[in-house]
């Protein structure tokens, strides 16, 4: 009985803690890029970082916390995107959050109809059944032109964001947009993983017969996780195509897409919102800082085929070494290095 | 003094000082190369010889008049968004003349960005159709051949084989496309051209990569059509031809598009490829005067950006040259018109956009045989570029048509329809080309 009043008092307390430090990253978030950024950064590095990490987040609810493997992350980008498109052409007067917002539910709808073999199929068995998520939704979006309103090549220009009738222009913009668009899907995914709902999802994760034991709704909590994972996912791929690439074609969301993101969850930790945008900082930041440094240490011999299998190589690398030595990922080395940087201050560890 | 007038004279300043930095008359070309990846044949041959070219210029002549060419490469392995964060890298440096980055997709993702910050977007062979129209797209240019015009030249030369384009009446073309943006630009040109003059097509996907075509194949078997054009890219295009000597349809009925036309696509395939067409707006082959002068100056000199120097002349390498040839002429002519120094952007697209090269203009450069002509105007940004047909004999391709011009006149209200809904799409005003013209004939003539 003392161990569940302990567990239910840590959260709270860890919240309390997790508040501050979770508005100091906010303020400096906004506040120090749009200062200090030159275009390169938000372009290159912090837009396709924040729909990453999003992306991330939404798997992350799935694979993470309700323990359903997922390779149809990609898929699910790709009808956020090409939904939110579609409902910002096809419906006049939508404002674009609402387009958005729809481009998340049709996402929602179709994750919800993949996530139905789930009901039956469990690991790698579902892993492969959502693999035809993956493939069906690039066929589709290639085969009807319907999606692309026509365009022969199926490829879009995304139309300009426009919030209360102000073109959202310029990456400075574009960043704080999708920023603010990240912080909210943020904050209710952290409110779901501490509701009753985020629960049900580590009891069927870790356990499923012993949850539906307990009265989790074990077919309704993994209908749920594939929802809002989609949703969130959908809303990731609106914000990649709109506000980073700003252009929207079936075949930037491939399965290498799918597996990123699976890499994304995996190195950055599972079952840990902070992991996604860990692991995000690390794929969008890794091949970068590889190609740089490869150039100044090298030179010439460095070249786009070395500095690619090297990449791969790391890659594969960090995920065994991960898989093997910190199943919780970067999450959990971090947390590591705060206890130990902060030890000194905290003598008494939580007050005896 | 107000605190706006400050900045505004600093922000003078900024610029005399970025431009007198910038006084070393260079003119840079940021290459959004793909050397690894699945279609590094391709990356490797075009960058390698528009690298190849402006290595000529600089070794040979010094630079354009004196102004020294610069490039650097960053990957992008043909993906979209690697490709804009080497646009986002490169566009800094000082002297942009054009981007090159010979993909659909980054292209597309480019054309907000290079349209604000005024440098012109070059997508030879290929790029997106109604860009040709330069009212609605003033920095974008499918330079020589766009998707529609291929098309069209594709089938006028079928019309010349059948003898005369009434004969094309009643005949039957299957399309066999790459299931991927690139593959599906031309569907509806198919059609268009079939209903007007007549012929029955009949269009079929082969999924990416392309790798199995054993139920294409098998519907083209009953299908029975007379010809099958190749609309392919990468492995698709082997195996298509494999496939098809396996299902008895003859190598000389098929005929390959612009990126189904090189050695890459033919030498895997070994015998199914005998007798194979394809379409091309610069021929192949080491014979022309400016490739010779590319071996002796560069690969002679070891600075030859090639590894392989087999493929010296191949299709690939060739149109990299020609995409040379067609950049630096542009720098050449709008330097007559604004100095011989480094260039703006904008100043590079008034210099594309008045690139005219004649027959005799093309032999001067050493490119006789090599392309064709071009014409580009305002309106016209592809710059009706002329097509040829070459055959494998199982060793090298050989020239089997004389320049084939595509039916442009068909094609253009196609182009401004779908530019005008494109323009209105996204709020763009075009432009007024005839007093745009008249303003640069006005000033000409008072120069003079």
């Amino acid at each position: 009985m003392a161990d569940v009043a302990f567990r239910l008092a840590a959260p709270s307390r860890r919240l309390t803690s997790g508040a501050v430090a979770g508005a100091l990253v906010l303020a400096s978030a906004y506040l120090l890029p749009p200062l200090v950024g030159s275009t390169y950064l938000f372009e290159a590095i912090l837009l396709p970082f924040l729909a990453l990490s999003l992306a991330g987040l939404g798997l992350n609810l799935l694979t993470g916390y309700a323990g359903q493997l997922s390779l149809g992350s990609a898929a699910f980008m790709a009808v956020g995107a090409y939904a939110a498109f579609n409902f910002d052409l096809r419906v006049p007067g939508l404002p674009f959050v609402g387009s958005l917002i729809l481009g998340g539910l049709s996402a929602a709808a179709v994750g919800l109809a993949f996530g139905l073999p789930s009901l039956r199929l469990r690991g790698f068995y579902l892993a492969v059944s959502t693999l035809a998520a993956q493939f069906f939704v690039q066929w589709a979006l290639n085969k009807f032109d319907w999606f692309s309103n026509g365009s022969a090549s199926g490829v879009v220009r995304a139309p300009d964001i426009v919030l209360a009738g102000h073109v959202i222009d310029g990456p400075v913009e574009r960043y704080l947009f999708a920023l603010t668009v990240v912080v909210a899907a943020t904050l209710f995914a952290v409110r779901l993983a501490n509701s009753q709902t985020g629960r049900n999802f580590i009891a069927v994760r870790d356990n499923e017969t012993a949850a539906r034991i307990v009265g989790v709704p074990v077919l309704r909590t993994k209908l749920v996780a594939f929802a809002v994972s989609s949703f969130i996912i959908g809303v990731a791929g609106a914000l990649w195509s709109f506000a980073y690439l700003r252009t929207i074609e079936p075949a930037g969301f491939n399965l290498d897409r799918s597996f990123q993101i699976l890499f994304i969850v995996i190195i950055g930790g599972l079952a840990s919102i902070r992991g996604a945008f860990f692991g995000a900082a690390l794929i969008v930041v890794l091949p970068l800082a590889l190609s740089r440094l490869g150039q100044a240490a090298f030179g010439g011999a460095f070249d786009s085929g070395v500095l690619e299998l090297s990449q791969r190589v790391l890659l594969g690398a960090l995920i065994i070494a991960f898989l093997i030595a910190e199943p919780k990922g970067l999450v959990a080395l971090a947390d590591r290095a705060r206890a130990r940087a902060l030890r000194p201050f905290l003598k008494p560890p939580y007050g005896g | 003094m107000t605190i706006k007038h400050w900045l505004r004279a600093a922000a003078v300043a900024s610029v005399a000082l970025t431009s007198a930095a910038a006084l070393a008359d260079e003119q840079y070309f940021p290459l959004q190369s793909y050397r690894v990846g699945p279609y590094a044949a391709g990356g490797t041959g075009f960058f390698g010889g528009f690298i190849d070219y402006l290595n000529l210029i600089n070794t040979r002549d010094g630079g354009v008049n004196g102004v020294k060419l610069t490039w650097s490469e960053g990957e992008t392995q043909y993906e979209v968004e690697r490709g804009v964060e080497v646009y986002e890298r490169l566009k800094n440096n000082p002297g942009v003349a054009a981007w090159n980055p010979l993909s659909v997709g980054i292209a597309y993702a480019m054309i907000d960005r290079i349209t604000k910050d005024k440098v012109p977007l070059i997508t030879i062979n290929h790029g997106r159709t109604d860009s040709t129209d330069g009212r609605v797209f003033p920095y974008v240019f499918p330079l020589l051949l766009n998707p529609y015009s291929e098309t069209s030249g594709i089938v006028n030369y079928l019309a010349g084989r059948e003898g005369g384009i009434e004969k094309l009446k009643g005949k039957k073309i299957v399309v066999l496309y790459h299931g991927s943006p690139y593959g599906k630009e031309t569907i509806p040109i198919y059609d268009l051209l079939a209903k007007q003059f007549g012929f029955e097509v009949q269009q079929i996907e082969v999924p990416h990569p392309g790798n199995e075509q054993q139920a294409q194949w098998l519907t083209i078997r009953r299908a029975k059509p007379d010809y099958v054009v190749l609309r392919g890219w990468g492995v698709m295009n082997p195996v298509a031809l494999k496939t098809a000597q396996k299902t008895g349809f003859p190598a000389d009925h098929i005929v390959g598009n612009v990126w189904s036309n090189s050695e890459e696509d033919v030498r895997p395939a070994g015998d199914a490829a005998k007798g194979y067409v394809a379409i091309t707006t610069q021929a192949s082959g080491a014979d022309y005067p400016v490739v010779q002068e590319i071996i002796k100056t560069v690969y002679d000199a070891n600075k030859g950006n090639l590894q392989d120097k087999a493929r010296i002349g191949s299709v690939y390498h060739n149109l990299g040259i020609v995409n040379g040839i067609l950049n630096v002429e542009a720098i050449r002519i709008a330097q007559a018109k604004f100095g011989k120094r480094t260039l703006t952007g904008d100043e590079v697209r008034w210099g594309f956009e008045n690139l005219r090269l004649d027959e005799a203009r093309v032999a001067a450069l050493g490119a006789k045989g090599l392309f064709h002509s071009i014409n580009v105007t305002c309106a016209n940004h592809e710059g009706d570029g002329r097509v040829t047909f070459q055959q494998w004999d199982g060793q090298k391709w050989k020239v089997v048509s004389d320049w084939i011009a595509p039916d442009w006149k068909l094609l253009r209200p196609i182009i401004e329809k779908s530019a005008a809904q494109y323009a209105v799409e996204h709020k763009i005003e075009p432009r007024d080309c005839a007093r745009e013209e008249a303003a640069d004939s006005v000033r000409k003539a008072s120069a003079e």
